[in-house]
């Protein structure tokens, strides 16, 4: 399951919709909304996205992945629009039958998600807004 | 005889556009594309070391030629996640 979603982004329904009886380890990563960037208060968040391509490479992602580790499942939700502190802007969830695989490809995912999928965050401060360039 | 042409984020800002389309006849290549609005916005150029490139939602070089009917996208740097 690879989602572009502008609500809330529900990690326990994605993780249902993977776990299979042959895995015996999940692994999640959360990127959640910091108050702070660079030194400046952060207000707040937006995210925006070229969709169709966003769509096609958080695939791509997801085959990588697999094909790189011995996982069963992956699904990425990346969520767009505006977001306050504290709130999910991403869920990555692996699922495998032991966790070396499991931890290793979502942070393999996480990585290569802020490389090649089209989404980019834009800062609100008190005295204006940034767009980031480039991960981190 | 169209090419659909699309800016993103900080580029979208800079020349207050998100959607436009050019003349195929008048371009061979992607980078020609931006030549061309970088003319019409030249902040445009600080952008273009960083520049990241798309037609069809592939990542393309600047010298991939454009056809008839190619969305073409222009972009910063992602900073999803």
């Amino acid at each position: 399951m690879f989602v572009l979603v502008r609500e809330p982004i529900d990690i326990q329904a994605l993780t249902r919709s993977l776990v299979g009886s042959e895995d015996g380890a999940v692994a999640v990563f959360e990127g959640v909304v910091r108050n702070n960037s660079r030194g400046k208060r952060v207000l707040y968040l937006e995210y925006h996205a070229y969709e169709t391509m966003a769509l096609k490479k958080l695939e791509e992602v997801g085959t990588m992945a697999r094909e790189r580790f011995d996982i069963h499942g992956i699904g990425i939700l990346h969520r767009l629009g505006r977001l306050e502190h504290s709130e999910c802007s991403i869920a990555i969830v692996v699922t495998a039958a032991h966790r070396g695989p499991a931890f290793e490809a979502c942070r393999f995912a996480i990585d290569t998600l802020k490389k090649i999928v089209p989404i980019w965050k834009k800062e609100f401060y008190e005295d204006g807004a940034v767009w980031i360039q480039g991960g981190n | 005889m169209s090419i659909k042409v699309l800016f993103f984020a900080s580029l979208a800002d800079l020349t207050g556009m998100r959607e436009t389309e050019v003349d195929s006849r008048a371009h061979t290549s992607v980078a020609s594309i931006y030549t061309k609005f970088a003319r019409d916005f030249p902040r445009l150029e600080e952008h273009r070391a960083s520049l990241l490139y798309a037609v069809n939602s592939e990542f393309v070089q600047p010298d991939s030629p454009v056809h008839d009917g190619d969305e073409v996208a222009f972009f910063p740097p992602v900073s999803g996640g």
